[in-house]
C-alpha cells in the first residue's frame, strides 16, 4: 500500500505554506493587531489630538495623516515578517519543514507571499479609517487603488529586509527589537505626521534622506493632482530594486540556514 | 552481502566550534530491523541523527539511505524517511487535522488524497476527538503521536525516531513501543534514538553505544550484555570471618577471581551447571550465607561500562 505522491513544486507547496500562515493567524487573531487596530488607533489619536496643533483641525489634518499612517503601517506589518521567520526557524516545525522533499524555498515564499494579505487589510484599514474621519480626497477612487497598491508594494519590497534581518539575527527579541526601532525612526524622522518645514535644519536633512518621505510625498501628489508623477515612478523604482536587491540576499541567508 | 542496506553511515563527523560533537562514527541498518542509538545526555545522538536527515552538514563522511547519498541526491532520499525529532515539530498553533493536511500536501499528496490520509491517522494514532482543537491543549502524549502520525505521512519505509517515548508515562510510553513495533510489522525500517535502556531492549534489534561522539560498541542487546560479563552469582557471608574461608574454598571452582565487596562475593557464571559444585562446596565448608542470587546482565551494565557520560 504505497502512498501516491506527485513530484511538489514550488507553486503548490508555496501555496501550502501561505495557507499556513494564514491558518496560523486565524487560530490567533491578536497577529492582527498591527493590521487592524495600531492602524484605527494611530488614526484617531494623531488626528485628535494633534490635527488642531499642527494644521489648524482634523480636516485640513487628514491629507497629511492618512499616507502618513498608511506607510507607517506598511512599515510595522512588513516588519513582522522578520520574527515571524525568526521564530519559525527556531521552533522543531522548521526541521520537519527541511527533512521533507518539498522545495527548499517554500518556507520563506509562503511567508513572504501571506505577507501580501496583511498589507493589503493594513491598506484597507488605514484608508478607510481615514474615510470616516471625513477624508474625502478628491481624485477619483482608480487613484486610490493606485496609491494602495503603491503602499503594498512597498510593504512587501521592506518585508523581504525585515525577513532578512530576521534570517541574520540569532534570537527573535532581537528582530523585534530592531524592528521597532527601525519602524519608529523611520516614520518619525519623516514628513509622516508634521511639515518638513517645521523640523530643525539637522532633522529636515535626515528626512529628505529618508525613503519614507518619498514614499509618502509621491502618494500626496498622487492624491493632489491626480495624475501619475515623477515621484511615484520613483518609488516604484525604488520598490523593485529593494526586492532585485535583497530577495537574492535573503534567499542566501534563508540556504545558510 | 549485496542486498542495499537502509542507511549506511560512513565516517560521519561533526564540529561545533572545538568541541568534536560527533567522531568518526560508521554503522549500517539493514532493512526491517529496528536499530537503536544508545547514549548518555550530550553524547551525539540527536546531531548524528540530524546529519542523517538532511538537517545537518556533516563536516566529513557520507550517509546513504536505501543506496542514496543524502547530499547529492537529497530530495530523492528524504522522500525515503519520516522524522520525528526530539523536539516536537509540528506546528503548535494550528489544529492536528491542519498539520496533518498542511504536512500531506507538503509530501506531494493530491488535496484528495490528503484528506483521506489526514482522516487514517487520526484513526490510527486515536486523535479524532481531539482533531480540530489547538494544540496548545494537547497532552505531551498527544503531541508526540501526532508528531509521529506527522512523519508517517507516506508510509515511508524508514523512520528515524529521536528519544520516542521521553516525558511520557509509563502507559502512553507502552503504547508508544506498540505502535513502533506494529510499523515494524508492517515492514518499516526504524532507526531511534533512547537513554532509556529498557526501551532499547525491548525494541532495538541492534544497538550502537555512543559516548561523547564516538561510537563504543555495536552489537545485539544480547552480545552487548555478554560483552560486559555473563550471569553472576551473588550472596552475602553471614559471618565476617568466613568470608576468607569462602573465597579459599570458591577458587578451584571458578573461572575468573571472586570478586568480594565487604562480605558480598560475586562470582561469574560461564555455565549454569557450574552453580551446583559451587554451592556443594560452600556447604561442605560449614559457610552460612544469605541473600542468594543469580543475576542475567542487564543493558544498566553495558551502558555504565561502556559510557562515562558528560558528568
Ligand atoms: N548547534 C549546536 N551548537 C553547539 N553545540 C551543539 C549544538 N548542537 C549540539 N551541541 C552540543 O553537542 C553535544 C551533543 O549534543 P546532542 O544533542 O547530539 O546530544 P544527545 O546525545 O542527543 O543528547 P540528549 O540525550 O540530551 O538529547 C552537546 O554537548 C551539545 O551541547
Ligand atoms: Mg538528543
Amino acid at each position: 500500500m504505497t502512498i501516491q505522491t506527485h513530484n511538489s513544486n514550488v507553486l503548490m507547496n508555496t501555496s501550502t505554506m501561505a495557507y499556513r500562515n494564514l491558518l496560523k493567524t486565524m487560530h490567533n487573531p491578536d497577529q492582527f493587531m498591527d493590521v487592524i487596530v495600531q492602524p484605527v488607533m494611530f488614526m484617531l489619536m494623531f488626528g485628535y489630538l494633534f490635527g488642531g496643533a499642527i494644521a489648524g483641525g482634523v480636516q485640513a489634518y487628514l491629507p497629511t495623516i492618512v499616507p502618513g499612517i498608511l506607510i507607517q503601517t506598511m512599515l510595522s506589518a512588513a516588519s513582522g515578517s522578520g520574527s515571524q521567520i525568526r521564530e519559525d526557524l527556531d521552533s522543531g516545525v522548521f526541521d520537519r519543514f527541511k527533512s521533507l522533499p518539498m522545495a527548499h524555498i517554500a518556507p520563506l515564499a509562503g511567508q513572504l507571499f501571506g505577507d501580501v494579505l496583511r498589507l493589503i487589510i493594513a491598506t484597507i484599514t488605514s484608508l478607510t479609517t481615514g474615510y470616516f474621519m471625513g477624508w474625502r480626497p478628491e481624485v477619483g477612487f482608480g487613484w486610490i487603488v493606485v496609491i494602495g497598491l503603491l503602499a503594498i508594494l512597498t510593504g512587501w519590497a521592506l518585508s523581504w529586509l525585515f525577513a532578512l534581518v530576521g534570517l541574520l539575527a540569532k534570537h527573535a527579541e532581537t528582530v523585534q527589537s530592531f524592528s521597532l526601532m527601525t519602524m519608529l525612526v523611520l516614520s518619525f524622522m519623516s514628513n509622516a505626521f508634521v511639515p518638513l518645514k517645521s523640523l530643525t535644519k539637522p532633522l529636515q536633512v535626515i528626512a529628505r534622506f529618508n525613503p519614507v518621505t518619498g514614499v509618502i510625498t509621491a502618494i500626496r501628489q498622487i492624491l493632489a493632482t491626480g495624475s501619475w508623477t515623477q515621484s511615484a515612478l520613483l518609488v516604484l523604482v525604488f520598490d523593485l530594486s529593494i526586492v532585485v536587491v535583497f530577495a537574492p540576499l535573503t534567499v542566501w541567508a534563508y540556504d545558510r540556514n | 552481502m549485496t542486498a542495499i542496506k537502509a542507511v549506511e553511515v560512513s565516517h560521519l563527523t561533526k564540529k561545533f566550534g572545538h568541541q568534536t560533537v560527533v567522531n568518526d562514527i560508521s554503522f549500517d541498518v539493514q532493512p526491517g530491523e529496528v536499530f537503536g542509538l544508545l547514549g548518555p545526555n550530550g553524547a551525539g545522538k540527536t546531531t548524528t541523527l540530524r546529519m542523517m536527515t538532511t538537517l545537518l552538514k556533516a563536516d566529513t563522511g557520507q550517509v546513504k539511505i536505501f543506496g542514496h547519498d543524502t547530499i547529492k541526491e537529497g530530495r530523492l532520499a528524504r522522500s525515503m524517511f519520516g522524522l520525528t525529532g526530539q523536539y516536537a515539530s509540528v506546528d503548535a498553533d494550528i489544529s492536528a487535522r491542519e498539520n496533518l493536511m498542511i504536512f500531506s500536501r507538503l509530501n506531494g499528496l493530491s488535496r484528495q488524497a490528503a484528506k483521506q490520509r489526514t482522516a487514517e491517522l487520526l484513526a490510527e494514532f486515536s486523535l479524532e476527538h481531539a482533531a480540530d482543537d489547538p494544540l496548545k491543549n494537547f497532552s505531551g502524549g498527544m503531541r508526540r503521536r501526532l508528531d509521529l502520525a506527522v512523519s508517517l505521512i507516506t508510509r515511508p519505509a524508514l523512520i528515524f525516531l529521536d528519544e520516542p517515548t521521553t516525558g511520557l508515562d509509563p502507559r502512553t510510553r507502552t503504547q508508544m513501543w506498540e505502535t513502533i513495533r506494529q510499523l515494524v510489522r508492517q515492514g518499516s525500517t526504524v532507526l531511534l534514538t533512547t537513554q532509556y535502556l529498557d526501551e532499547a531492549d525491548a525494541l532495538a534489534d541492534r544497538l550502537a553505544v555512543i559516548d561523547h561522539g564516538k561510537l563504543v560498541k555495536v552489537g545485539t542487546p544480547a552480545e552487548l550484555k555478554q560483552q560486559v560479563g555473563g550471569t553472576k552469582l551473588v550472596f552475602t557471608v553471614s559471618e565476617r570471618a568466613q568470608v576468607a574461608t569462602a573465597v579459599r574454598v570458591l577458587a578451584p571452582q571458578v573461572t575468573t577471581a571472586v570478586q568480594q565487596i565487604g562480605q558480598q562475593l560475586q562470582i561469574s557464571l560461564n555455565q549454569l551447571s557450574q552453580l551446583a559444585p559451587i554451592l556443594a562446596a560452600i556447604n561442605q565448608a560449614k559457610i552460612e550465607i544469605s541473600q542468594l542470587s543469580v543475576q542475567e546482565p542487564s543493558l544498566d551494565d553495558v551502558f555504565m561500562t561502556l559510557t562515562v557520560g558528560k558528568n
